[in-house]
Order: structure tokens, then C-alpha cells, then sequence
């Protein structure tokens, strides 16, 4: 079958990006150095870089890449929209707005802690305002509700910086809104895999509403979908697995949008079919350009997310290019 | 026998009424064409049949069940419906699209009907759509693609089937297979409601007809009481000669 091929595929090219990571870093490791320290009576260095720095950076990559993937899928099938992505509706900026109001009123200072719960309370937040004045519109008074959302979240980011008490809290805020995963420890992890987990169990269950809406929503409706139920899922699924994700790793573009259009054809355009691939492609993109950017010695370290973006934003050009060739 | 029964049925619009005291009997084995004016309230009265808008006044009743009783799922099995011009909005195949009209007999988990790839095969038989079954439906034309929404709309074997415009946009040849497949439907048993337009091609094929007008259902009977010239030059506003010749009748009208 085409569609489990597609499955294969994606699943072998996300291990062997993650198998890569694992050993990839300021220190390399060789998987011999690793298999010895691992059985070795007393942890060594190779030891703890391994278990510590390599594999939870990894880990929270696959993670983060997945629900990005994912969320974008079921947003695009949603809104039957093929720009979609969690920033369209806002839930990615209030993110960040959270954790940049952590860090500027200097919570984060006191408890690492701070910077994604905040994070996650912005995401929520964003996902309500979105839903409560969509409540009873339709597709396009959501996409408005959200773009509003994202301004005003965008607005607040701005305002921090602009009043950041001294360059260092203004540094420390632009270079979180890049997003990056090094020095991500279990206790990241911790924190955010949870909420990516459950989010993506709320995303995945918009499967069936999701292919019956690529007839519209009268249809939808008729075929016996609840659409406000189906929305409340893939919001209350996007915010806590995208604010989760945001909240650790800071703002990551463009794969929530270019994941699912790589996937897309090769399923058959089926919007339930896409959601699977459409998480595996997030983690490996994620996986690959943070390994990418472990690779490209430069100092600083390029973010994770101006990486992503710079390789993204052409992609996003050809999409355009793409849809405009099929509508005229 | 399937009765769709509406009692006193209002929908009120910010000031405006759009459908005011409306009182019908659909019953199965009929085909009943809805005319009227633009605005005359025709979609709001099928939506309100079809159980996808509650309405403000009044009740409708599925043989004596309330529609705003029976749970989604439960109503989307029995009955379907078809908005004005359906399209699809992503590349996926006719046959998927088919398919998608099964979804409400779909078990809570898995993705399959049983019996399902027979009744798809019979759905896309009956609208002679076998040879364009992997098409993407985004590449369909109008009269394709309406072909494929009604093999959409019949393959669970609806009890009533709701259609808007069943022939907008189609030419001639279209429009006369969508209304025999419609008619067809109604012969096996099915309630068949269809907004239309298009007075000759229903003069041919509804056995009723449904004249709203502004909200008002003006008359619910038979072709023979509806098609006359001073019914519609009033329902119109405009100069109507109707022809009857043998078992045809035929509407013309002139400003």
C-alpha cells in the first residue's frame, strides 16, 4: 500500500536524523565511545555529555517537530486552507508573548520553570480568544479572530523589547524568540512532553471531521460532524501541544506550514491521512536543521529558528508559486 | 413510509423573517420542487429540513421524531443533504469522495463500512462515474462534479435526500440526468426535497411543488395546480405563458 510506504519512509529518515543527533554536538561522540561509557560501573564524561546534553536535546527535537508537523495538518484540513499554520491563529506568538513576560518581569530568573508555564497560560489564552469570538461564525471568523490574536500577542513582544529595562534583558528576549534547543535538559523535557502528548492525542482525534470538511462545513455538519467539538479539539489540542512546544524551545516557524505539503500528495490529499506523516516530516525537519545547526561552526550558534525560517521561507515562495499554477 | 412533517416554522434574521409560519408535509416517494424568487427563503427552508439550522418557531418532525432530538450521527444515517454548489477542496479522488458520504455509518474506530466498497462501486455505477472513479475531484467539470456530489449524497441510501440547486450551472443534458437520477430516487422510496430554478425541468420530473415567497409558503401541491399563469406571474412579478402539450408543460416568461 502507497500510504504505508509513505509511513516507512518518513519513520526510517526521522530515526536515523534522531540516531545522527544523538552524537552530534560541541563534543562528538563516536557510538563505540557511548556503548563504553554506557556499560562502564561509573558514569565518564562521554557518559553524561550522552544521557544528559545529547539525548534529551534529541528527544524534545522529535517532540517539538511532531506536534509542529501535526498541528499544522489539522489546522490546514480545519480551515481548509493550505497557509495555515498554529502562528495564523495566533497560538505560537502568545506563546512567546508568555515567556517573553517571564523573562521580562524576570521570573524566569527565580525558577526555570517560569518561561514555559507562562508560555503555555499565553497559548491557552490565545486559543480561547480565538474560539470565543468564532464562537458561533464560521472558518474565515476564526482565521480573523486569530490573525487579531496574533497581532496584538506580536504587539506585546514588542512592547517588552521596546521597554526592556537594560540590553541585556532585550538580548535575552530576542534571542529566545529565535528559538533554539541547546542546553535543553530532562527537565525541558519534563515539562513539555506532557502537554505535546495529550495535544497531539486531542489533534489526532480530529481525523474523520477533518476529511468529511474537505466537502465544506454544510456538508460536514450533515455527514454528522460537530464542528464547534471538532474546533475545540483542534485548538485546545494546538494550544497545549504548540504552547508546550513554544514555551521550551522558543518560536519555531515555517514547519507547521511546509510539513503538511510535503506530505500531502503522496497520502492522496485525504486531510485524516496526512496527519501521521505530516508529525514524522515535523520531527525529522526539526531534527535535521537542529543537527544543521550543530554542524555550521559558527559563534554564536545559529538559532534553531532562524535556520528553519531562512531554509523555510523560499519553500513557503514555491507553495505560493505552486497554488497560484493550480488556480489559474 | 417516511414523513417529514414541519409544523409553524420561523427563522428570524436580525429584523427580517426568513421564513415565517411554514407548515409542510414531505412524504416518501414524492419529489417535491421548492420555487420562488431569489430570497424567497428557499435555502433556509431546506437547511431547516435537513436539521442543520434549529428553527425559532415551530418544529419539524421525522416520522414524528423531532429533528432537534435525534443525535447527529443518527440523523446524518437516514438523511442528505447537499448545499448549493458543492465543491470539494482538496485533491482527492472521486471515489474518496464517494466514500465520505459512509462516514456517518463509520464505527467509532476504523475506517471501514461493512459493505461499504460495494455500495461506492453501486454509487458511482448509478452516476456513471466508474471511468472518472481516481480523478481528483478539483479537476472535475460542473456537471461532473455535481455528478460525484450526488453519488456522495445517495451511497449510504438516504430515507430523505435534500438537494439546493441541483441543476445551477449545469447545461441542459446535465441538469436532465441530475433531475432523472433525483426522480429515480424518489421512485425507489427516498423523500427527494431539491431547490430549483429551472420551472420546465421540474414541471417535468417534481411531483410537487413547494411556492415560498418572502419568508411565506405560499402553496404545497401538485404540478398541475402550481403551473398555471396566474400563480406564477404573481409569484414572479413577471408576464408567464404556460403550454400544456400532451404529458408536457412548458413555462415561458416575458418581462
Amino acid at each position: 500500500m502507497r500510504g504505508w510506504g509513505v509511513h516507512a519512509v518518513l519513520l526510517a529518515a526521522t530515526a536515523l536524523l534522531a540516531a545522527v543527533s544523538l552524537f552530534v554536538g560541541t563534543v562528538w561522540l563516536s557510538p563505540h565511545e557511548v556503548l563504553a561509557a554506557l556499560s562502564a560501573p561509573h558514569p565518564d564524561l562521554a557518559a553524561l555529555i550522552f544521557m544528559d546534553i545529547h539525548l534529551p536535546r534529541t528527544v524534545l527535537g522529535l517532540l517539538v517537530g511532531a506536534i509542529l508537523g501535526l498541528s499544522g495538518a489539522v489546522l490546514q484540513g480545519l480551515l481548509r486552507n493550505p497557509l495555515a499554520e498554529p502562528g495564523l491563529l495566533g497560538i505560537s506568538e502568545a506563546a512567546s508573548l508568555g515567556s517573553v513576560i517571564a523573562v521580562y518581569y524576570g521570573f524566569a530568573s527565580t525558577t526555570t520553570l517560569a518561561g514555559p508555564v507562562f508560555g503555555l497560560v499565553g497559548a491557552l489564552g490565545a486559543a480561547s480568544i480565538s474560539l470565543l469570538l468564532s464562537r458561533s461564525g464560521s472558518t474565515l471568523s476564526l482565521i480573523l479572530a486569530g490573525v487579531a490574536t496574533s497581532s496584538i500577542a506580536t504587539a506585546g513582544v514588542n512592547l517588552a523589547l521596546n521597554l526592556a529595562p537594560n540590553p541585556y534583558a532585550a538580548y535575552e528576549i530576542s534571542t529566545w524568540l529565535m528559538g533554539s534547543l541547546a542546553d535543553r535538559s530532562w527537565t525541558h523535557v519534563q515539562l513539555a512532553a506532557p502537554f505535546i502528548l495529550v495535544g497531539g492525542i486531542l489533534l489526532l482525534l480530529c481525523g474523520r471531521a477533518l476529511d468529511a470538511l474537505s466537502l465544506g462545513e454544510a456538508q460536514a455538519e450533515s455527514l454528522g460532524i460537530n464542528l464547534r467539538r471538532t474546533r475545540l479539539l483542534a485548538l485546545a489540542g494546538t494550544a497545549l501541544g504548540v504552547g508546550g512546544a513554544t514555551s521550551v524551545a522558543g518560536a519555531i516557524g515555517f514547519v507547521g506550514l511546509v510539513a503538511p505539503h510535503l506530505v500531502r500528495a503522496r497520502v492522496g490529499n485525504r486531510p485524516r491521512r496526512v496527519l501521521v506523516p505530516a508529525a514524522l516530516a515535523g520531527a525529522a525537519i526539526v531534527t535535521a536543521a537542529d543537527i544543521a545547526t550543530r554542524l555550521i561552526r559558527v559563534r554564536p550558534e545559529i538559532s534553531l529558528g532562524v535556520f528553519i525560517s531562512l531554509v523555510g521561507a523560499p519553500f513557503f515562495l514555491w507553495i505560493v508559486l505552486r497554488i497560484r499554477r493550480q488556480t489559474t | 413510509m417516511t414523513h417529514l412533517v414541519v409544523t409553524g416554522v420561523s427563522i428570524r434574521r436580525g429584523a427580517r423573517m426568513a421564513l415565517q409560519d411554514v407548515s409542510a408535509t414531505f412524504s416518501s416517494g414524492r419529489f417535491t420542487a421548492v420555487i420562488g424568487p431569489n430570497g424567497a427563503g428557499k435555502s433556509t427552508l431546506l437547511a431547516v429540513l435537513a436539521g442543520l439550522l434549529a428553527p425559532d418557531a415551530g418544529a419539524v418532525r421525522l416520522d414524528g421524531a423531532p429533528l432537534a432530538q435525534l443525535a447527529r450521527r443518527e440523523l446524518a444515517r437516514v438523511r442528505a443533504y447537499l448545499p448549493q454548489s458543492a465543491r470539494v477542496d482538496w485533491p482527492i479522488s472521486v471515489e474518496r469522495v464517494v466514500a465520505l458520504g459512509l462516514t456517518p455509518l463509520l464505527p467509532t474506530f476504523g475506517e471501514l463500512v461493512p459493505g461499504g466498497q460495494e455500495r461506492i462501486e453501486r454509487a458511482l455505477e448509478s452516476c456513471d462515474l466508474l471511468q472518472l472513479r481516481d480523478r481528483e475531484a478539483t479537476t472535475l467539470s460542473g456537471g461532473e462534479l455535481a455528478r460525484a456530489m450526488l453519488a456522495r449524497a445517495i451511497v449510504a441510501d438516504p430515507r430523505l435526500l435534500i438537494v439546493d440547486e441541483p441543476t445551477a450551472g449545469l447545461d441542459p443534458r446535465h441538469a436532465i440526468d441530475a433531475c432523472q437520477r433525483l426522480k429515480s430516487r424518489s421512485r425507489e422510496g427516498c423523500t427527494v426535497v431539491a431547490a430549483m430554478h429551472d420551472l420546465n425541468l421540474a414541471a417535468q420530473y417534481a411531483d410537487d411543488f413547494a411556492v415560498l415567497r418572502a419568508g411565506r409558503l405560499l402553496m404545497h401541491a401538485p404540478a398541475a395546480e402550481v403551473l398555471r399563469e396566474e400563480v406564477l406571474s404573481g409569484l414572479y412579478d413577471v408576464a408567464v405563458r404556460v403550454r400544456r402539450e400532451a404529458a408536457e408543460t412548458s413555462v415561458h416568461f416575458s418581462a
